[in-house]
């Protein structure tokens, strides 16, 4: 690729030599975003860690897995499959815009936002059942197990509602920067010289995924079989 | 005189991965979720907890180097993510050796 | 003198043309500016105005505390005065201070290009800092908070009546502020520099600011997150941090740290990156041992996170762990020192003067090692148990804070002065105010090393009638360093209009940043320089200079 032909390129922007740097400058700044990312879930499994392994209380060891089968596996496993399909169509998009496939890329993004949507109201609807039986933790968290599991029952509750809201917040983030991307893709923005967005907010979408596939099993399927 | 570059933008590739790559890359992901699940109603002892974790960082490597392209980007791309994973270590490793030991008794 | 040589030699083209202060006019350039360097000026405003913020505060404490009884405050409102003290100095002032004003300035500079990898998020960092900051104020203005700055718990999350959620969120918000800087510069240091700049031919700032951004990157979130669970478990009234709900409230001082530990890095290392630029230049040396200051750089950045829990010896961790930290805590002496020793052998048997930026520079290797070697004795087990939460912790970390961090910024700040605003600054009363800052600043913290030696707790309004006399000391002390402070304010507001024009390169400085003009333009570089010299390398550098005649 000549620089010429870079230099010309509208998505240039004025202090990059050419695309390429500017490319591999929005990439590394992702994947150093996702650094921090990385150290901001890290404490919240910390602490789920620390609690669920009875280091402090031996009994949060029984209580977690008592709390946890007030989840709901089915809606838990939906919301996996969704996420990962989504995690597919945003690869698939890159693909298709690398090879300068429009209307195939449009689809992918508009499957992929239609994935996070479901994502999230699934959720909603888990958050609702939580509700409904008096799980949010704090005044109204009602325990109806054994008494002496009602603290570290409560503890898992903090800790699903913390880590999954902090997951669902970036969801929506996600979902938003998904929108910016499919309109450029409907203006014709992208092409095989210039994906990086999408690469870039893939890179991100796909980082959500991962920290779903961590807390499915540790918030779904805790000792499942024990629940009689 | 040449003006050779520093800022090391030889290193973004423009890789293109087949879309077989993909489908089979998600086919594996299903069905390793559809493992987490059956091993989490298997009773293994205390190696449960290991297994599932082990399922979930298989699933989570197939993601960053096939979705996320890091099996075609350079080296550094890697270096950062195992770095960061290497600090959040010292945050559990230096935490847990606290709480680990809080009740040894004196010497 | 070389001085004049390689001013003639580094004349820009363009003598009266543009810069970036006068490219565009009105306040909405400014506040929608996506040039590095305004971006810097507005965090050097913004800065200055919470410093000294702040600053009242600390003059407020030092005023109480000049008496022994409890008589201008009740302890309610002393309480929160050193709260916001602590809150707005850490938060608002020594984390941004460094990086965001100079760093924001310098680096694109450094390494030859035209502005930060991502300009807008620059920016956005900007108003990140200003809605945090002002929801700090608006804090204050509201009656404040009273944790200390440290918000520990359970005190902060169930038994304090005062603003916590605003102010954590506060610092959570000024924390991503903090983060995206730190993305931005390392990113701009691996892509974006000059041909021919390798990584050994970097200034030393360079590296300095390259080991901040890894700290801001990996450690802020961990605070953010700690931040978040004070307000969740305030909110809900639940309790992970709270002993009596099954929680642990050293879970909290442990996530705290982890961060907030690390942040006195964040604070110092970029800060050590001036210093070794002014060393360098006015010693007329190429720093001594290179490598291994550039190195020392990324060790501290690294070792800062082992050792967070020295913190905690007394909190009722662990006796093992804490063992385990007080050995890991001696580990962090070695870069330190070996950044200390390679500075004054830069002096050595170079040309050394005394303009007010080496002043600082001076004085900060003197109060550094001060502070530092103290550090060791609070890292020893057996000693800290005894001067824990004394005064003696207070000078520990004030000589590390204020004595070196600020001394390097005010070093910075007029190294760098000619380059950002393209004027001189009136170098007398610089010297003067420089020797006011050093005498006050030791003034008023070396007494209370003997204060909490003899075991005057820290954060009470009222003490022992046979502390008074080194309090009074401090309190004279601080009214020094108050005016040592206030000088540059009204001078260098004086030489923006007064003060002559500066050259390109009114110290003879080595660097990228001294080949453009002073003021910059807006795109820093008319053409993208070529590096064929290495860091600090004057000779080769005066010799390209003479080539471009």
């Amino acid at each position: 690729m000549s620089e010429h032909a870079d230099t010309a390129h509208p998505a240039l922007r004025h202090h990059f030599d050419d695309l390429n740097q500017q490319h591999a400058a929005g990439t590394l700044g992702m994947w150093f975003f996702l650094v921090t990312e990385i150290l901001f879930f890290g404490p919240l499994f910390f602490t789920y860690a620390l609690f669920r392994s009875g280091s402090l209380d031996p009994s949060f060891q029984n209580a977690f897995i008592a709390a946890s089968h007030h989840q709901n596996i089915t809606l838990g496993l939906t919301n996996t499959i969704v996420l990962i399909a989504s995690s597919l169509t945003v690869a698939l998009g890159v693909y298709f815009a690398q090879t300068n496939k429009k209307k195939p890329l449009v689809l992918m993004l508009v499957l992929t936002l239609l994935c996070g949507v479901a994502f999230l109201v699934i959720k909603g609807i888990e958050y609702n059942q939580h509700f409904a039986h008096h799980l949010f933790p704090g005044q109204g968290f009602h325990w109806d197990g054994a008494p002496e599991l009602a603290r570290g029952g409560q503890m898992f509750y903090i800790l699903y509602f913390c880590m999954t809201g902090l997951h669902a917040f970036h969801m929506v983030i996600g979902i938003g920067i998904f929108i910016y991307i499919l309109m450029r893709a409907m203006r014709n923005d992208f092409s095989s010289d210039y994906y990086v967005p999408i690469e870039v907010s893939g890179l991100y979408w796909h980082f959500v995924d991962i920290v779903w596939i961590f807390l499915f099993p540790m918030l779904y399927l805790i000792d499942p079989a024990s629940k009689h | 005189m040449s003006k050779k570059k520093t800022y090391e933008a030889e290193d973004f590739s423009h890789h293109v991965t087949s879309m077989g790559t993909y489908f089979a890359i998600f086919a594996a992901l299903m069905v390793l979720t559809a493992l987490t699940v059956w091993v989490a109603f298997q009773d293994f002892g205390s190696l449960n907890v290991p297994i599932a974790f082990a399922i979930a960082t298989v699933k989570a490597t197939v993601v960053v180097l096939f979705f996320m392209h890091v099996i075609h980007s350079p080296k550094m791309t890697a270096a950062i993510l195992v770095g960061s994973i290497v600090f959040l270590g010292i945050l559990f490793l230096l935490t847990f050796s606290d709480y680990l030991s809080r009740f040894w008794p004196m010497a | 003198m070389t001085t004049d040589a390689i001013d003639s030699a580094q004349t820009p083209r363009h003598e009266e043309g543009t810069n970036y202060i006068n490219a565009e006019y009105g306040l909405l350039s400014w506040l929608f500016t996506i040039d590095h360097k305004r971006i810097a000026i507005l965090y050097m405003i913004s800065v200055t105005a919470l410093f000294f913020v702040g600053g009242i505060f600390a003059l407020l404490l030092r005023l109480e505390l000049m008496t022994p009884q409890g008589d201008l405050f009740t302890s309610d409102t002393y309480n929160k005065l050193f709260t916001l003290h602590g809150v707005v100095m850490i938060f608002f002032f020594l984390i941004p201070a460094v990086p965001s004003v100079l760093g924001n300035f310098i680096l694109p500079l450094q390494l030859g290009a035209r502005d930060l990898a991502f300009p807008k998020i620059n920016l956005l960092s900007w108003y990140l800092y200003v809605i945090g900051a002002l929801m700090g104020v608006v804090v204050m203005l509201l009656g404040g908070v009273d944790t200390g700055w440290t918000f520990y718990t359970p005190f902060s999350t169930t038994y304090s009546n005062t603003w916590v959620v605003p102010t954590v969120l506060a610092g959570f918000i000024a924390g991503f502020s903090s983060i995206l800087t730190g993305l931005n510069f390392i990113v701009t240091i691996h892509k974006m520099r000059a041909p021919g700049l390798t990584w050994f031919r970097l200034p030393l700032m360079v590296w300095a600011l390259y080991g901040t951004s890894l700290i801001q990157l990996l450690a802020t979130p961990v605070l953010g997150i700690a931040l978040l669970l004070i307000a969740v478990e305030r909110l809900w009234q639940v309790g992970i941090f709270n002993p009596a709900l099954g929680g642990d409230p050293i879970l909290f001082q442990h996530l705290f740290w982890f961060y907030s530990h690390p942040a006195v890095y964040i604070m110092i290392l970029p800060a050590m990156g001036v210093i070794s630029e002014v060393i360098a230049c006015f010693s007329r040396r190429k720093i001594f041992g290179y490598k291994f200051v550039a190195f020392s750089s990324l060790a501290i950045a690294f070792l800062g996170f082992l050792i967070w829990a020295h913190h905690l010896f007394v909190a009722g961790i662990s006796v093992y762990s804490a063992m385990i930290f007080s050995f890991l805590t001696m580990f962090v002496a070695v870069p330190s020192a070996i950044k200390t020793f390679n500075w004054t052998s830069t002096l050595y048997k170079g040309s050394v003067s005394y303009e007010a930026p080496m002043l600082y520079a001076l004085g900060f290797i003197g109060m550094f090692l001060i502070g530092g070697l103290t550090g060791l004795f609070l890292a020893t087990l057996g000693i800290d148990i005894h001067v824990h939460d004394t005064y003696f912790v207070v000078a520990h970390f004030h000589y590390v804070m204020v004595g070196s961090v600020i001394m390097a910024y005010f070093a910075g700040i007029h190294y760098w002065w000619p380059k950002m605003t393209g004027r001189m600054y009136p170098e007398w009363w610089a010297r003067l105010a420089a020797l006011l800052v050093f005498v006050g600043f030791n003034l008023t913290f070396f007494p209370q090393f003997l204060l909490g030696y003899l075991g005057m707790p820290r954060r009470y309004h009222a003490y022992v009638p046979e502390f008074q006399v080194l309090n009074v000391m401090s309190t004279a002390g601080a009214t020094i360093l108050g005016a040592g402070y206030l000088l540059p304010l009204i001078y260098f507001v004086w030489a923006l209009k007064y003060a002559p024009r500066a050259s390109a390169n009114p110290w003879g400085a080595s660097g990228l940043e001294w080949h453009t003009p002073s003021p910059p333009t807006t795109h820093n570089f008319e053409d993208t320089p070529t590096v064929t010299w290495e860091a600090y390398d004057e000779k080769a550098w005066l010799k390209e200079a003479e080539k471009n005649v």
